[in-house]
């Protein structure tokens, strides 16, 4: 074995550099080659290679910092290597690593690099560094020679957990250490069961059980039965309003409420209430499923990732892309679309204000916005869709929200795993990362959690998914597989057990293809290592499938069969490691029973607004990172992959303008399609989660019908990120955002096809203190339109044309936006009329589908100064806009009329040849002109008094809003 | 028989949609793995077309485009040259552009003359830029594209890069098929309008004779002329601005 050091240089003044360290019985020649025809580009680069015992004084690079993955971390630039050594004829390198260095000539002070390199360059997670600031061979040489270490072999074994004589004190402790996140009731039953059958369990059972029973995989919490009381009542509802809000109405009884689960109870329970015709599966499969037309179906699902995102930013949000999409390749699905909304704490956060630990909001971003955009962009699916925010509440605990939509064949996905199927592995080999994921979801980050979990990080490799996608699309098209799910929390035992729950499953881990030897037999069962799906495959399918599979270069591995017993029967080299029954394993277990007590807030005084200047506060919204341009992050992600982007998520003049919501046409023969929108609202989430949940139901479901879309044909997906649902606080408004999910849907008429929960969502710093981020509630809508034709945008498009506001203004700043640049906020939560949004959303399309809209843009965050303002400089267009003619509900002052954040509300852009049918369409409902588009680029808002308020440029309104901070 | 082969290999994602703009223009494809033509079940010699489509082919590790092309040349060098001189249509779409310079298959059978890097900005970019064929170009692709038009670009490497002699000799040869153009009409190296710093401001360059023909803009996402970002202010026009280019394909398999 001799091994080479081989330094690529840019031609380019670069201060980056890439190294690769390459092992193996290599000749000069075989270096040299491999040197020329792989690893640079001599129109590019200078290249240069030695023996690693060699000196290295021609290219002393010191003051440097050289960044390498650890041993045993997934380096796909390096696998590539190997895979192009063979393609090349070079059959004898065995070891390939990447390193990268960065050279920083002006550090000359050993601590300073160090600590910059810790703080900005690298994650020492995954990563370890050399760090340089004089020439010092030894040391590279030795920071070398660790990196090609192989692992110490060590023997697998299969330990005993002596459990049958636990007290419930050593059974919290088993529990607490070894991460299972099993209380102890469970516990208890878990002791009960191994005394019956009269054995300890071992690693690997317990193991199994903790990935099962976990958080993530069972909503133990939205399963839970919830007794529900509120310390302080609002007056009794009236009757009207009770039947509008009935879940809201059992909430505020005298007695408080019992819950029977918040899935079962709210969500479950609107969807069959509503009954809509064309929904296929909601909440049984990965993803939900609609009917799109007579020959096709699509799904949606949106996953987050947040606590891996918060300790490796760009792995975590990777991964949280590569998960999702193969949720919807469990539903046998094409995904067509990605969508992602970010939480970030302040960008701009004083360093000092940072805990221990806990990665800058900067950083943060930067690693998942690139996380988000290699993943997507490399699977070749568009991202039409999503948001960022920020708040204080998300420093320490960052929110991932990534979704994906497949299309199918309708009845494609088959679900009928037999007894003798064989059970096969699919795409990226099993390493050591991801353990503990599932239940890792499940814990408190603390400032230490990055080193006790470490594990839990997964590095992606988009490419290898890919091929995944291609070879089971086309082994959907065969018929080749009777079930199908996707490796994801808690790795093959969830995903074996779940397939295997009605008929049993016996596995022999040995024959699972690993990265690295090393792994005990309990953690090749467990890893979450990426891009692995699971499918059931008749034994005559099996070559076929086989064949299939090689002939593109994925792995696909027979590790067992189905069987009959109903017994989950796992071994490694023969020895039993999991032997447990399914009905224990799905069954077992006791229900929680939890208490959620709630307190109202106490309304805000309103006092007088500090500012009277509306058109600096106007360029301070626009400014507001919430509601400023995201071009910078959008433009990285690709939209248009697949070429059915049909509304883009920036539009107007000059592309740069904010779309309500993103179009596509998925299929090229027909221009039926889908549009995807979003609601997200934590500010008013912190005053009540049940006016937060009506709230961001009816901004989704703005957010599609302004591009066009049908209500009546539109789907929602729920993703709630909370606290601790344990302090009875916190589930109160968990319950209470549930319930408003509930009204929301039977009064849209819109049901829930999916959801998930992330909970726990809690930061412990050093000193003990308890930090949840704000509650918040992800609502995810998509609406199909009949004709992609039909679909709008929101940039003004003609001068001479007439702008209506529809809906009505209230003095509803609580939560709002304005107050965060120095305005009101009056603690008023907006709060949705669910008698009157569902009859304007109908009006307004049977409006935009007739023709006679020539733009439409909802309002949000920052309300109609800000809808305004964005409306006309992304058409490059003036607008003239009276305020005494905005349609109130009672007497308002100008900054309330500019900036209350009242819900189901649109700037509606009509020519004049349309306004009397306009007006028609929405006849009997609060709409009114209230200005024009004018050819003059200046945006000019008369005030109540029938002066001028606002004058601004339109120009310059957009130069404040494309600030990027 | 007017057949073309689409391209696939590990990390290719843009086959459907070229496979799709050519069935418009009236051909017929054929989705292939590259694997398939090395191990010889499909033969290139029986397609009268080829398409490299974009994506990201291996992760577009050790460069953009390299390992496809390494592949390419090791396990199908002879067929592809063969297929080239024999004048059939070779069009390389983003990393399928990548893929032909690495190959060296463009500018003209050398490595090593001409490369894409990373873009000027550091950062992956998608946006629809203007564009500029020239009329005097031998590209049978961009036959009648007199006027400017539109193609939208996605990608983190499109920075075309060449010494000064090669670029004078793609100039002289009127192998500068396609350049980012600014308001004005002219070639520009600004940013945002020049997306990646390009040389030149070239999106794409042909071979020659005029049938090799890569570009880093995607005219697979501009053939429905509802793919374009503007119809809503300008009104719909009969095909998309990418259309042209896989109705020249088709005529030029129909010449051969």
């Amino acid at each position: 074995m001799s091994s080479y050091l081989v330094t690529v240089r840019p031609l380019e003044a670069n201060t980056h550099e890439r190294l690769y360290l390459l092992a193996g019985e290599l000749t000069a020649a075989d270096v040299e080659r491999l040197t020329t025809e792989l690893l640079h580009d001599p129109v590019a680069h200078t290249a240069h290679w030695q023996e690693l015992n060699s000196s290295f004084a021609d290219s002393a690079p010191a003051p440097c910092v050289e960044i390498a993955f650890r041993p045993g971390v997934t380096d796909n630039e390096a696998e590539t290597i190997l895979t192009g050594a063979r393609h090349i004829g070079i059959k004898r390198l065995v070891q390939a690593k990447t390193i990268r260095r960065i050279r920083l000539p002006h550090q000359t002070n050993l601590a300073d690099l160090q600590a910059y390199a810790y703080d900005e360059l690298l994650n020492d997670l995954i990563e370890t560094a050399y760090i340089a600031s004089v020439p010092d061979d030894q040391g590279r040489r030795s920071f070398y020679q660790h990196l090609l270490e192989i692992p110490a072999p060590h023997t697998p074994s299969i330990t005993r957990v002596p459990l049958r004589d636990a007290s419930d004190a050593e059974l919290e402790r088993i529990s607490r250490e070894g991460i299972l996140a099993l209380t102890l009731p469970e516990m208890q039953a878990i002791r009960e069961y191994f005394t019956i059958e009269q054995r300890d369990p071992t690693d690997g059972e317990l193991e199994t059980i903790a990935q099962t029973w976990s958080e993530h995989c069972r909503h133990k919490t939205f399963r839970a039965r919830i007794s529900y009381r509120q310390t302080s009542g609002e007056p009794p509802a009236d009757r009207a309003f009770a039947a509008l809000h009935p879940a809201l109405a059992e909430l505020e009884a005298a007695d408080g409420a019992v819950i029977d689960g918040l899935l079962k109870h709210y969500l479950m329970r609107a969807t069959e209430a509503v009954r809509n015709p064309a929904l296929l599966s909601a909440f049984v499969d990965n993803a939900g499923i609609v009917a799109f037309d007579d020959d096709f179906e699509i799904s949606f699902k949106v996953e987050t990732h947040n606590h891996p995102s918060a300790l490796e930013p760009f792995g975590g949000a990777n991964t949280g892309v590569g998960g999702v999409v193969r949720d919807v390749l469990g539903v046998s699905a094409k995904p067509i679309a990605i969508t992602d909304v970010l939480c970030f704490g302040p960008a701009d956060l004083p360093e000092e204000r940072l805990s221990p630990g806990v990665l800058h909001p900067r950083r943060i971003r930067a690693g998942v916005v690139a996380g988000v955009r290699d993943y997507g962009n490399k699977l070749g699916i568009p991202n039409i869709n999503g948001a960022i925010l920020y708040d204080e509440g998300y420093v320490a605990n960052p929110l991932v929200f990534c979704g994906t939509v497949g299309i199918a064949p309708r009845g494609s996905h088959p679900r009928g795993v037999q007894p003798g199927d064989a059970i096969v592995v699919i795409g990226g080999r099993t390493g050591r990362d991801g353990i503990h994921g599932a239940t890792f979801s499940s814990v408190e980050l603390t400032h230490d959690t990055a080193e006790t979990v470490g594990a839990a990080v997964q590095i992606g490799d988009p490419v290898t998914e890919k091929t995944v996608i291609d070879v089971l699309l086309q082994a959907r098209e065969l018929g080749l597989y009777s079930a199908i799910t996707d490796c994801g929390a808690g790795g093959l035992s969830s995903a074996v057990g779940e397939m295997g729950e009605e008929t049993g499953a016996q596995v022999e881990l040995r024959d699972v293809p690993l990265k690295y030897a090393g792994l005990q037999p309990w953690e090749i069962w467990i890893s979450e290592a990426q891009e692995r799906m699971v499918v059931a495959v008749a034994p005559d399918n099996v070559q076929r499938l086989l064949e299939l599979c090689a002939g593109e270069d994925v792995e696909a591995t027979v590790i067992g069969v189905f069987t009959d017993d109903g017994y989950l029967n796992v071994r490694y080299a023969g020895q039993p490691l999991v032997d447990i029954a399914m009905e224990f394993l799905h069954s077992g277990g006791q229900r929680l029973e939890l208490q959620a007590t709630w307190t109202a807030q106490a309304p805000q005084t309103a006092e007088a607004s500090a500012r009277s200047d509306h058109g600096a506060t106007l360029a301070a919204l626009l400014a507001h990172p919430i509601i400023a341009s995201k071009e910078n992050v959008v433009r990285t992600y690709d939209h248009e992959v697949q070429g059915s982007t049909i509304l883009k998520p920036l539009v107007g003049v000059g592309e740069d303008g904010p779309g309500d919501a993103g179009a596509l046409q998925p299929r090229i023969d027909s221009l039926r399609g889908i549009v995807l929108g979003c609601g997200i609202n934590p500010r008013y989430g912190k005053i009540d989660p049940y006016w937060m949940a009506l709230a961001v139901v009816d901004e989704a479901m703005r957010n599609v019908v302004a591009a066009g879309g049908d209500p009546s044909q539109t789907w929602i997906l729920d993703n709630f990120c909370w606290g601790d649902p344990k302090l009875p606080d916190r589930l109160a408004g968990l319950v209470r955002a549930a319930a408003g999910c509930h009204d929301a849907a039977l009064a849209y008429k819109t049901p829930f096809i999916s959801g998930k929960d992330s909970l726990n969502n809690e930061y412990r710093d050093a000193q003990g203190n308890r930090v949840a981020i704000p509650p918040t509630l992800l609502i995810s809508a998509m609406a199909l339109v009949p004709d992609v034709l039909k679909t709008i945008s929101m940039d003004a498009k003609a001068a001479g044309n007439s702008l209506y506001l529809v809906g009505t203004t209230k003095a509803e700043l609580g939560g709002a936006l304005v107050a965060e640049v120095g305005g009101l906020d009056n603690g008023r939560v907006p709060q949705v009329d669910l008698a009157m949004a569902p009859r304007i959303l109908t009006a307004l399309h049977s409006a935009i589908a007739a023709g006679q809209v020539r733009a439409c843009h909802d309002l949000s965050e920052g309300g109609l100064g800000v809808a305004a303002a964005e409306m006309a400089f992304a058409g490059e267009l003036g607008m003239a806009l009276d305020l005494r003619a905005v349609p109130a509900a009672e007497a308002l002052d100008d900054a309330t009329i500019l900036w209350s954040e009242s819900p189901t509300r649109f700037l509606v852009e009509v020519a004049p040849a349309h306004s009397g049918a306009f007006e028609r369409s929405l006849a009997e409902l609060p709409f009114a002109r209230v200005g024009a588009i004018t050819a003059t680029p200046s945006l000019v808002v008369s005030g109540q008094s029938g002066v001028t308020i606002i004058e601004a440029d339109v120009m310059d309104l957009k130069t404040a809003w494309q600030t990027y901070r | 028989m007017h057949k073309v082969l689409v391209l696939r290999a590990p990390g290719i994602n843009c086959d459907g949609e070229a496979a799709a703009a050519m069935e418009l223009a009236g051909a017929e494809t054929a989705l292939v793995h590259i694997n398939r033509l090395a191990d010889g079940s499909v033969r290139l010699a029986d397609y009268a077309m080829l398409l490299i489509p974009g994506g990201f082919a291996y992760g577009d590790h050790l460069g953009a485009g390299r390992m496809l092309a390494v592949d390419l040349i090791h396990r199908l060098s002879e067929d592809l040259h063969t297929f080239v001189a024999d004048g059939r249509p070779v069009l390389g779409i983003c990393n399928g552009f990548q893929v032909l310079v690495k190959t060296g298959l463009l500018p003209d059978h050398a490595v090593g003359r001409a490369t894409l890097i990373d873009n000027a900005s550091a950062h992956y970019e998608c946006r629809w830029t203007r564009l500029a064929a020239n009329p005097a170009s031998p590209c049978i692709f961009t036959a009648g594209m007199d006027e400017p038009f539109d193609l939208p670009v996605g990608h983190g490497e499109g920075r075309f890069l060449a010494d000064e002699a090669t670029l004078e000799r793609l100039a002289a040869n009127q192998q500068i098929v396609v350049q980012y153009i600014d308001a004005s009409g002219l070639p520009t190296d600004q940013y945002p309008a020049n997306p990646n710093g390009a040389a030149r401001a070239i999106a794409g360059i042909c071979n020659r004779a005029g049938n090799v023909f890569g570009l880093m803009p995607h005219p697979d996402r501009a053939f429905l002329p509802q793919q374009h970002p503007q119809w809503r202010r300008r009104g719909l026009d009969q095909a998309g601005p990418g259309m042209a280019m896989f109705n020249n394909a088709v005529k030029a398999m129909k010449r051969i």
